[in-house]
Formats: C-alpha cells, sequence, structure tokens
C-alpha cells in the first residue's frame, strides 16, 4: 500500500488545494516551540548516560607537513586524561554534503593549519581541553601555499562555457560595464557547535550527533571507521543549526566512535567553538568578474561572469559561484568560467546557499552598475531582462515570479520615494536604498516517509529527515494533517534518526518540498485504505472524520489496527525538461554614517516566491534569517587569514562578526502565492535559502545610493566607505 | 571540590572539578542542558542564565564560585506544559528556528524587563536619566548579548515587546 | 584551563595574603580571566576569589566619587550619580561588551583586561605578550585591531576597554593595596606602561597588589561624549573611540580632557593635545590641528590605516558636538 511517485509529469491535480483541513500553508506554531523554549528539546551533546568521558581534538598548528611525532606520555593517566588517541580513520577534512563515503583520512598528514590531529580522551571536559591544548606535538614541515592569488589556478574543463560572442558585444554595446567584485570567506557558525556521543553495543555503533543528512552520514561514518552501516544508528532529533557545515560527517563523530570502542565506554566529543571555524567547512572567497552590456534601450546582449574560487588540493567541491548565471539574465552572449586556487587553507564546503549566496548577490551588485550606466531604474531593468525561456538551455521555466516579486515589493517598500545617490542627509547618516532580486536553483531530492495511522484516529509521521530549525516539524505535520484531515495536535512527526524511512536531509533548501511530498504520498496511500474501507471510490476527511456520501465516520476506530503506508518521491523528467528555480525581491534602506562610514540597515523587505508555502510562520522565518545572513555578508562577516600560514585568525564569535540583534532591522517579509507543479507533487518549491541569495547586494546597493561609494569587495566595512568619503 | 548550588529553589551539591564552569556543572553534572554552549567564551550568549537576579554567561563563572547564590535557569521560567509568558511569546512570534539559542535568548529577555523595569539606560537611549521607554532599538541594543545565526532578531523582539506589553497591562 | 587551587578570601587583608607568589591570580567578574584560562594563554596555579570582599559599593570622595573595584560595569553605568555627573562613564560602559558581561565584569577587573590581539589569543602563535621572547607575530600579520600610536617592535595589541577610556578622560585615580596594607593612589594616566621590550608588563601594579577602587575627581567639564567606532552596531570591541570631557568658559573651551580608545596598547591620551585646545575658541581649524597633534606619530601597519584617518574624524567630529553642546 506504498505511494510511489517519480516527477515525471506536472502535477497539475493540486490535491491540496481541494482537501478540507485547511491547516496547509497557515502560520502554525512549531509543534517543536514549546520544547525548544522550555530548554527542553535535546540537542546532539546532551544525551544522560553513564561512564561518558570527553574527547578533545587536538589542531594542526603548521600549515603542512607530517605529524611526526605525539608525545601522549606527556599527558596520559595525569588529571584523569585516559587515552590520546591518534587514528589514521579519523578525518581531515569533514565529508562534503552527499559524499556517501568517508572523505580523506589519515589526520597525521596535515594539509592545513587547525586540523585536527589527535584526541584527548578524559575522565572530565576540563581534563580533556587542557590535555589537549598541553600535548606535545612535533612535525616535519613541507612547503605549502596559502594565497589564492598567488598560485595558478585549475581552469576545469567543465565549468566553463560560452555561447555567442561575448567580446564582440561588449564593443558593440550602448551601455556596458567590465567590474570585479571580491566576496571573502565566510563560516556557517550554527549556534550548536558539531558534537557527537558515541556508545557502542557489541558490534553496533549508536551516535547521537548533530547533521543535516542522516542517511549521507551514517554510510560516510561507517565508511570511515570500516564497518557496515547496517551496524551504525545516527540520531538526530534537534540539529542545533547547520547552514551548510553538517551536511557531511564531521570530525568528532569518527574521533567519538573510534574512541569510544578502544575505550569500551561511552565517549562525547564536541568541537570549541575555534575549532568549529578552524575545521568545519568555509564557503570559499570569491573573485568575480562581470562583463554586462545592453542596448540603448537597456536589453542585455552580453553576460560575462567569470570566477576564482579557492580549495584544498583534491577536493572535487568547488564554490558553484555561477550556478543561477546561465538563466538569471536574458542576452545571447554569455561566458561563464570557473578557475580553482588550491591552497592549504582550512576545507571549502557548503555554506548556506553555496553558489548563489555570493554569485548573485555580486551579479546584482553588476546590475545595478548596469542600470545606472544605461540610466534606467534597476528594478525596471531587470524587468526589462527577464528571460522568456533560460536563455542558455533553451527550456522554458516552471513558472518565473520575479517580475511580480520585484513589483510588488517595490511597491509595499515605497521604492517611488529613492532619490539620486547622495541626497538625501539626516544628521550624521547619508540614506540610501538599493535593491535585488532573489535567485536561487529549485531542486527535488529522492525522498521517503512513513505515515501510520493508529486504530485511535492519531497520526504518526516518520523519516530521517532533519529539523535544523527549518521547520520541518511543522510543515510535516501540516502536510499530514491536511491530507488526511486530522487536527495537528493529533499528529506527531518523529525525526532524525537512522532507522527511519530515509529523507533527503536538510540541504540545499529541497528538504521542504521533498520530505513534504513524500509525507503526502505517504498519506495519499492511507487515505486510499481510508475510502476502502468506506466502500467509496473519494473521501472527504476533516477534523478526524470520514465523510463519504452521507456517511460520517469517526478515523478513531476505523480499523483495528494501525494503518501504514510509505511514500517515496523521486526527481523524474519535470526537473530534467524545465528550469526551475524560486525568485523574490529584496529593498533595503541603509544609514551610512558620515563621520565614520559605519553602515545600519534601516530597513529592509523580502518579497519571495516558492511554489506552495507549507507553513507562512516558518518560511517568512526562514527568509528572515537568509536576509539577515545577508546583512552580515554586506556588513561584518569576513574570514581573516593569516597571509603567512593561512589560518583563520578570527576563529571565535567576537571577532567572526555575526550580524547581533541590533544589526537587524524588523524585517518584513512577503510570501507571494504560487503553485509549481513541475516542482514537486505539492507544488511547493525551496525557500531555505532563497534569503540570502542576493540579499547582501541590496544592501550595498543601497551603500552606493547612500553616499555614491561603491564597494566592491565585501564586506563593506566601514574603512572602506571611508577612503571614498569627503572629510 | 564540594559546592552546594541553588537552582531553580532546589539545592544540588555539586562534587567537581574546580575549573568546572557554571555552564558545564548545569549540563554534565546537573543535568540541567536547557543552557546551552554556544562559544563557551561569553560571545554568544546561549548560556545565560539568571544569577542573584541578574543576567549573566555561565560559561565564564566557575560553578565554585556560586554556592549561597539563587540560580535560575531556563528550566526554573516555566516547562513546554506550563511555560512562562516570555516562553509563551517566543513560540507565539517564531522567536527562534533551531532552538539552540533560545533558552539563553528567553533567560536573558526575562532578566532584561527587569533592568528597564529598574530605569537602566542603554547604548542606544538619548537620555541617560530619563525613564525608559522600550521601544524596538532599545530592545534589540539590550538582547544584542545573545547570537542568534536563525537570525529570528525581528520575531524575538516582537516576542519581548509582547510580553512586556501583557506585564504592563497587569 | 590549567589545574588551580582555589581559594575564596573573605576581606582584603585575607586576599592579599592569598595573592602571594608568582603563580596566583586575582578573580573578581572573571570574564576575561577564564576567557584566557581556557585557551591556556594564561595558566595560574591558584585563583584567590575576591568576590566576597566589601569593595562593591560606590560613595563620596570629598567632591569626587569613590567607585569599589568589585563594582559591577553594569552598576555603575546606572548608578545615578555618575549618569548625572560623569554622563561619558555611563556612556563608555553602555558601550562595551553586552548586559550579562557588564553584570559580571567589574571595575577593577575592566580596567586589567587583555587585549583581543588574535595572536595573544593562540597559544600556538609566538606573541611577546604572551610568551616574551617568542616574537610579535601581529607584525606583518592581519592587523585590523592592532595600534597606530605607542606601539613597539614588541608589540603593537591594542587595550579593549570602554571604561577606561572614559576614566582616563574624568582623571581617575587607581587605588591599590599592596601586600604590606598600605594603600596608595595612582592616577589612571601613570597606571598602565607602554610595551617597549618588556609587553607583558602592562600596569604598574606590583606583585600581589589588588585594586580596591578608583577615584574619579570632580568633573572638570560638562560636555562629556563617548564615541565608539566599531564593526557592529553592538558587541563589538572598539575600532576607535573617544572620550570628551569638554568645558566651556564662555565661547572659548576652559577645560579639554581627550582619551583614546582602540588605538594604542592602553588607554591613550596627549596632554598636549588637551592643552592645544584649552583657552581657544573652538573651530575647524584647532580641531584639525588637534588631530595633526594627536596623529603626529601614528604609524599603521597594512590592516590598520585606516585608523589614522578614522580617529582623526571622530576627534573632530567629538570636538564639534561637546563644543556645540551636543554632549551625552
Amino acid at each position: 500500500m506504498n505511494k510511489h511517485l517519480k516527477m515525471d509529469r506536472p502535477a497539475t491535480e493540486r490535491f491540496l488545494d481541494e482537501t478540507a483541513q485547511n491547516v496547509l500553508g497557515t502560520p502554525m506554531d512549531r509543534p517543536d516551540g514549546p520544547a525548544k523554549a522550555a530548554g527542553q528539546a535535546t540537542y546532539a551533546h546532551e544525551w544522560q548516560i553513564e561512564g561518558l568521558c570527553h574527547g578533545v581534538l587536538v589542531r594542526a598548528t603548521i600549515p603542512a607537513g607530517r605529524v611526526a611525532r605525539i608525545d601522549a606520555d606527556a599527558v596520559t593517566g595525569r588529571d584523569g586524561v585516559l587515552r590520546v588517541i591518534s587514528d589514521p580513520r579519523m578525518l581531515r577534512v569533514p565529508a562534503q554534503g552527499g559524499a556517501n563515503e568517508a572523505p580523506d583520512q589519515g589526520p597525521d598528514e596535515v594539509a592545513y593549519l587547525g586540523q585536527p590531529i589527535a584526541l584527548v580522551v578524559a575522565e572530565t571536559f576540563e581534563a580533556a581541553r587542557d590535555g589537549a591544548l598541553a600535548l606535545p606535538v612535533e612535525y616535519d614541515p613541507a612547503d605549502f601555499t596559502v594565497d589564492p592569488d598567488a598560485v595558478e589556478p585549475e581552469v576545469p574543463k567543465k565549468k566553463q562555457a560560452s555561447q555567442g560572442d561575448l567580446e564582440a558585444a561588449m564593443r558593440e554595446a550602448a551601455h556596458s560595464v567590465d567590474v570585479t567584485y571580491t566576496t571573502p570567506g565566510h563560516n556557517s557558525a550554527a549556534m550548536e557547535p558539531h558534537a557527537a556521543i558515541a556508545v557502542w553495543n557489541g558490534d553496533d555503533l549508536l551516535l547521537r550527533g548533530s547533521y543535516q543528512m542522516l542517511k549521507y552520514n551514517r554510510n560516510e561514518l561507517a565508511d570511515a571507521v570500516g564497518i557496515d552501516p547496517a551496524h551504525v544508528r545516527i540520531l538526530s532529533p534537534y540539529v542545533g543549526g547547520g547552514f551548510g557545515s553538517k551536511l557531511g560527517i564531521t570530525h568528532e563523530a569518527v574521533a567519538a566512535a573510534l574512541a569510544s570502542k578502544e575505550l569500551g565506554r561511552p565517549v562525547s566529543v564536541t568541537l570549541s567553538r575555534q575549532q568549529v571555524f578552524e575545521t568545519t567547512m568555509r564557503r570559499s572567497e570569491t573573485r568575480q568578474r562581470f562583463r554586462l552590456a545592453c542596448d540603448a534601450e537597456g536589453r542585455m546582449t552580453a553576460v560575462g561572469h567569470e570566477v576564482l574560487v579557492s580549495q584544498l588540493p583534491g577536493q572535487q567541491f568547488s564554490e558553484p559561484v555561477t550556478q543561477a548565471t546561465p538563466f538569471a539574465y536574458a542576452g545571447p552572449n554569455r561566458v561563464i568560467g570557473h578557475r580553482i586556487a588550491r591552497v592549504n587553507r582550512t576545507c571549502a564546503g557548503s555554506v548556506r546557499a553555496p553558489g548563489e549566496a555570493v554569485g548573485i548577490t555580486a551579479m546584482e551588485n553588476a546590475m545595478d552598475e548596469l542600470a545606472e550606466a544605461a540610466g534606467i531604474d534597476p528594478v525596471q531593468f531587470r524587468i526589462l531582462n527577464i528571460p522568456e525561456k533560460d536563455p542558455t538551455s533553451g527550456k522554458p521555466f516552471s513558472s518565473h515570479t520575479l517580475e511580480r516579486a520585484l513589483r510588488e515589493g517595490a511597491e509595499r517598500f515605497g521604492w517611488s520615494e529613492r532619490r539620486a545617490p547622495g541626497q538625501r542627509r539626516e544628521g550624521d547618516w547619508l540614506i540610501g536604498m538599493g535593491m535585488a532580486s532573489a535567485i536561487r536553483v529549485n531542486i527535488l531530492a529522492e525522498a521517503k516517509a512513513r505515515v501510520t495511522l493508529e486504530p485511535d484516529g492519531r497520526v504518526l509521521v516518520e523519516t530521517d529527515m532533519t529539523d535544523i530549525g527549518t521547520g520541518t516539524y511543522s510543515i510535516l505535520t501540516q502536510v499530514a494533517s491536511e491530507t488526511l484531515g486530522v487536527s495537528t495536535d493529533r499528529v506527531r512527526v518523529r525525526l532524525g534518526d537512522t532507522d527511519l524511512p530515509p529523507g533527503p536531509g536538510s540541504g540545499g533548501s529541497w528538504g521542504a518540498a521533498s520530505s513534504g511530498s513524500a509525507v503526502y504520498l505517504a498519506a495519499r496511500a492511507v487515505r486510499d485504505r481510508i475510502a476502502e474501507a468506506m466502500g467509496a471510490d473519494e473521501v472527504t476527511l476533516k477534523d478526524g472524520h470520514a465523510i463519504a456520501g452521507n456517511r460520517r465516520v469517526d478515523l478513531a476506530g476505523l480499523f483495528d489496527g494501525p494503518v501504514t503506508a510509505e511514500g517515496h518521491v523521486e526527481p523524474g523528467k519535470t526537473m530534467k525538461e524545465t528550469r526551475q528555480s524560486s525568485f523574490g525581491a529584496y529593498f533595503c534602506e541603509v544609514a551610512v554614517n558620515a563621520v565614520t562610514g559605519e553602515t545600519r540597515v534601516r530597513r529592509m523587505h523580502g518579497t519571495f516566491a516558492a511554489g506552495r508555502i507549507l507553513n507562512a510562520k516558518t518560511a517568512s522565518s526562514q527568509c528572515l534569517g537568509g536576509m539577515t545572513f545577508g546583512i552580515g555578508m554586506a556588513l561584518t562577516e569576513e574570514l581573516l587569514h593569516d597571509p603567512r600560514d593561512g589560518h583563520i585568525v578570527n576563529r571565535d564569535l567576537a571577532e567572526y562578526h555575526l550580524p547581533v540583534n541590533a544589526d537587524v532591522p524588523q524585517i518584513d517579509v512577503v510570501l507571494l502565492e504560487e503553485r509549481d507543479d513541475y516542482a514537486s507533487p505539492i507544488q511547493a518549491k525551496g525557500i531555505g535559502e532563497l534569503g540570502i541569495c542576493g540579499a547582501a547586494g541590496a544592501v550595498t546597493n543601497a551603500i552606493y545610493n547612500a553616499c555614491g561609494v561603491r564597494v566592491r569587495d565585501y564586506p563593506a566595512t566601514l574603512d572602506k566607505v571611508l577612503a571614498v568619503l569627503p572629510d | 571540590m564540594r559546592t552546594e548550588l541553588t537552582i531553580n529553589g532546589a539545592t544540588h551539591a555539586l562534587e567537581a572539578d574546580a575549573r568546572t564552569t557554571l555552564l558545564d556543572a548545569l549540563r554534565d553534572h546537573l543535568g540541567l542542558t536547557g543552557s546551552k554552549k554556544g562559544c563557551d567564551h561569553g560571545q554568544c550568549g546561549a548560556c545565560t542564565v539568571i544569577v542573584n537576579g541578574r543576567r549573566i554567561n555561565a560559561c565564564l563563572t566557575l560553578a565554585c564560585m556560586h554556592d549561597g547564590d539563587e540560580i535560575v535557569t531556563i528550566e526554573g521560567l516555566g516547562t513546554a506544559e506550563a511555560p512562562s509568558e516570555m516562553q509563551r511569546a517566543f513560540v507565539a512570534h517564531d522567536g527562534y528556528q533551531c532552538g539552540y539559542c533560545t533558552p539563553g535568548q528567553i533567560c536573558s529577555a526575562t532578566a532584561m524587563l527587569d533592568e528597564v523595569a529598574q530605569g537602566w539606560p542603554s547604548h542606544v537611549s538619548d537620555d541617560l536619566t530619563g525613564e525608559m521607554d522600550l521601544s524596538d532599538a532599545e530592545i534589540s541594543e539590550r538582547m544584542s548579548g545573545n547570537l542568534c545565526r536563525c537570525a529570528a532578531y525581528p520575531n524575538i523582539v516582537d516576542a519581548i515587546r509582547a510580553t512586556a506589553r501583557k506585564e504592563a497591562a497587569e | 584551563m590549567k589545574r588551580f587551587d582555589y581559594a575564596r578570601a573573605a576581606d582584603v587583608a585575607e586576599a592579599l595574603r592569598e595573592g602571594q607568589g608568582d603563580g596566583a591570580a586575582f578573580i573578581a567578574g572573571g570574564t576575561n580571566l577564564l576567557d584566557l584560562m581556557k585557551l591556556r594563554v594564561l595558566t595560574p596555579d591558584r585563583l584567590v576569589d575576591i568576590n566576597r570582599l566589601a569593595l562593591g559599593g560606590i560613595e563620596r570622595d570629598g567632591d569626587g566619587l569613590r567607585i569599589g573595584a568589585l563594582v559591577t560595569n553594569s552598576d555603575l553605568a546606572a548608578d545615578e550619580t555618575v549618569r548625572r555627573d560623569y554622563p561619558v562613564l555611563s556612556r563608555a560602559l553602555l558601550a562595551g561588551a553586552s548586559g550579562q558581561l557588564r553584570n559580571k565584569a567589574t571595575t577593577g577587573g575592566n580596567l586589567l583586561q587583555r587585549t583581543r590581539c588574535y595572536y595573544f589569543y593562540d597559544i600556538a602563535m609566538p606573541c611577546n605578550k604572551r610568551d616574551p621572547g617568542s616574537g610579535c607575530q601581529a607584525r606583518g600579520g592581519v592587523t585590523r585591531l592592532h595600534a597606530i600610536l605607542g606601539g613597539s617592535d614588541k608589540c603593537i595589541a591594542t587595550h579593549p576597554s570602554d571604561m577606561a577610556v572614559a576614566m582616563l578622560a574624568l582623571k581617575a585615580e587607581v587605588e591599590v593595596e599592596g601586600t604590606d596594607g598600605a594603600r596608595r593612589r595612582v592616577p589612571l594616566d601613570d597606571f598602565y606602561v607602554p610595551p617597549g621590550d618588556t609587553p607583558q608588563v602592562e600596569t604598574v601594579l606590583g606583585a600581589g597588589e589588588l585594586i580596591t577602587a578608583v577615584i574619579l575627581p570632580l568633573p572638570a567639564g560638562d560636555r562629556q561624549i563617548y564615541a565608539k567606532v566599531r564593526d557592529r552596531a553592538s558587541y563589538a570591541f572598539a575600532l576607535v573611540s573617544c572620550a570628551a570631557v569638554i568645558g566651556m568658559d564662555g565661547d572659548r573651551i576652559g577645560h579639554a580632557a581627550l582619551a583614546f580608545g582602540g588605538i594604542a596598547p592602553r588607554p591613550w591620551r596627549n596632554a598636549e593635545v588637551d592643552g592645544l585646545l584649552t583657552g581657544q575658541a573652538p573651530s575647524d581649524d584647532l580641531f584639525r590641528r588637534a588631530a595633526d597633534l594627536l596623529l603626529a606619530d601614528a604609524k599603521g601597519h597594512g590592516g590598520n590605516d585606516f585608523k589614522i584617518p578614522l580617529a582623526r574624524r571622530v576627534l573632530i567630529d567629538t570636538l564639534r558636538k561637546a563644543t556645540r553642546g551636543d554632549a551625552a
């Protein structure tokens, strides 16, 4: 009685618009909220377990070379230190998202400063922490390189593209810009540091950890430790934020598992905040050259986007900066270039919205420059250049909401009040407005979920899918409630357990639409059983009752035992045959201090469309969060690498400046009503990352409008503004 | 060493290394894991607890320094079943997402309203000596010691404003 | 954090007794000491808890104010006399750290906070302040936080306090009690010593000496401003800050005391700048000359070059506002 759907045809049926419970899309409070607000939701490090010992990782203090000697005796046996573990199976770098196998292992080969090389395990955290810092280590240093601008970059063939004649188009254009933008490295900096507690029961490993994509994480962990995945169970019922940094298995999981096996005791390992900065994924810095051109009417003729990113030697992943460039704006002449500098810096990987977060942001700056060169309002300029179909592949868009978002957002924000650069001043503050488009590719990922109608009429939803703050508990509750006509308080959702049907994991914004679809399909299967039991072709389900013809039957008691079904959704032809993307528009008002160059965001608005919205509250919060990431990217966030050894010097939350409450105004978010039949059976698209994809561009465009300073080197810290401000 | 801690009105005998912070004592020794460790260096506020009526970072103080103090943690403010007004407001306004910074935010906000009631000014107060008006800017400034990477800040401000108004009305 | 013995002192005499010896450290708020101990930047063998000492009061001291060393930053900022008569101090305190930290951090401890230099904070890096003779890794490294004035070949770290900057402009004195029980008062301006060849030595405090109070004289100027420039709107250390205590004598500047944060290894003051301003009619030309004088010896290290024009702008703007009467 399971239901499987391969998304080969558009879901034009829109079944969820016909159901009767009317709870889907409503701003329901999160069911996990009361426990979180009371401190009763338990995260990875919070497992109360007898005999737990504590492990702290030791960092390499050179950027490249070999660990020659670890003087374990210097700390072992003192102060409750039990063991110093340096196992070739420990990780050198975390697994990239979806790796599904162990990443580079062998910690005694050092690839970057800060790489974990050993684990000190002690009876107490205090002893382990001190042992880890006191452990004497000797190295055989090797040659290294840390400056992305100083090495000959790799030019991967697959990542280059060209059509038409960009250079001719630039020459012949009425207006053009050839500008280079740079963005620095970023860290996800989730509030919960990476943590794991490992316990073995014979050959079976149970790990409570903080990870985003459990079905892959299980295989990665098993592969690293060298056991069959069937012997690994991971629990991540609550994840204290991820933003990409917990996509793949990380150092602490493997270290905890190995230590626990060796000592025969449960072991916890939590990264210190400094280690989170040094050893979890960084978003690569980028250098992005834009060559954009348009005709006298403002119609674009050229889109060139060539980028340089950096990565450790040997790593496949490189920041997909140009991911949305092929379809963002019209123009027949196009070039995409992608180069990778191999450097001994912390591994580069996914940080919220890899690709568009930096790629669309800088694109939106370059678009602002071209709009100005053409003398056209930036909103109009974008509307003018929305392509009819994907200008690179020729595929139709599954839906395109950018124009609507731009128009409605501009209206709501009061864009028409914008003046020419440097025209508005209030005391010490120069006031300006800026805008940017939001563009993020949409992906449906394979997902399974199980739905059970209990004999008492309650509903249980189960999947290994995670809720990293994204609202999974909420939206799966609502999908099940809506499909089965059961009030939300009678639905329970179990997540984050690899024993449950595999979901897609939380990443790439695909979670809600993919898992939501799996739950929907499973619930449809249960619906079919209800209809069958009622002897009807179709039933109406509402408030725990089934209605068919003139019969109304309580779901409680309809069946003697539980009715269970599994839903399984897979991407299919609709993803290949259409270009799918979520869209939106940002509008921002900043104040730039004429004395100090400090920028404050005074107002910010985002209008977004992402297909069917499953919960207006959690979707809106995701957008708020993304836009705040954008404020951080625009103004404060930057990984500072030492120029000599490449290590991250601002490796804590005092000096890596996440936005604080005072940096963020009461951001306004509007979600547009939309259904995308090509995206998923529930007409939903991804929204988790949309809010960051371009947001920083709206802020820096506003800085330009406020004071006439184009900061092309992110973040727009006061020194860069000051350099160009008049006395 | 042995320390007697008074937490949420109950006495706990702690036998721990002198190096144990109040935060680690709560989380690792006493099973009170509601207080979170986000940075362990006073840079995020996730560990905020209320000691003798004042919010502090539990990660930057030693447990052994607190015998005789009245310590209130998130567990002492309310439960999932019987939440405090502030806890209720955080849920209603979605003043969180992943939930990890949330207990610290709520402890901080609860104590912050007391600071305002006592007339303490803030960095953004126009007048140091006047009556303290709880504007959004005031709430934001006073809550800036609590980072939220999910960035629920606007909703946190909404939740705190709503709670303050409700308390004022009572 | 290295193992240590913990002792709690009941009074100043006991604290001074317990605090003798090389490896001993006093702990009050602990917000900086524990931070550094966790990283093994500081490794005391013995912690003497002074929180129960009777040093938590703010009282009149002649025309001025005597602030006990254990008065928290919060209490000091909220004190009605401070808010009314020493608003620059209130403002500086409120511009620093967070509500939680201000509730723990104390007056004495704040004066003694250590630099936020990235390299000081990382025991894998050479640092003359942390490990004398090992070298200064900040030179040639990332220097956004670093000093443009008062540094040496051995150290270019900055002092991070906001409070101390305001106190310096208020001509505070530090009351210190030694192991012999004798109390002495040190002008705050003489309390900090330049890094020179020994950046590990930051103040004139002798071994085992304890700060017992800070004394503020009656302020000589009623126009008080604390301007702080930082990388985010709140909860960040100063890139540049300026405390100004200005008294007008008719349309001339009768009293000028300026102090600066974020630009030097200590809260910075240049008496010649104050002298230049005193007795003069306010003008942009005068303010520019003051800035020239303040920054005559300023030297950037790449990442902090911007602090020179920034300090200049902040100084001029602060003087404009203070002499115009836009004060706190």
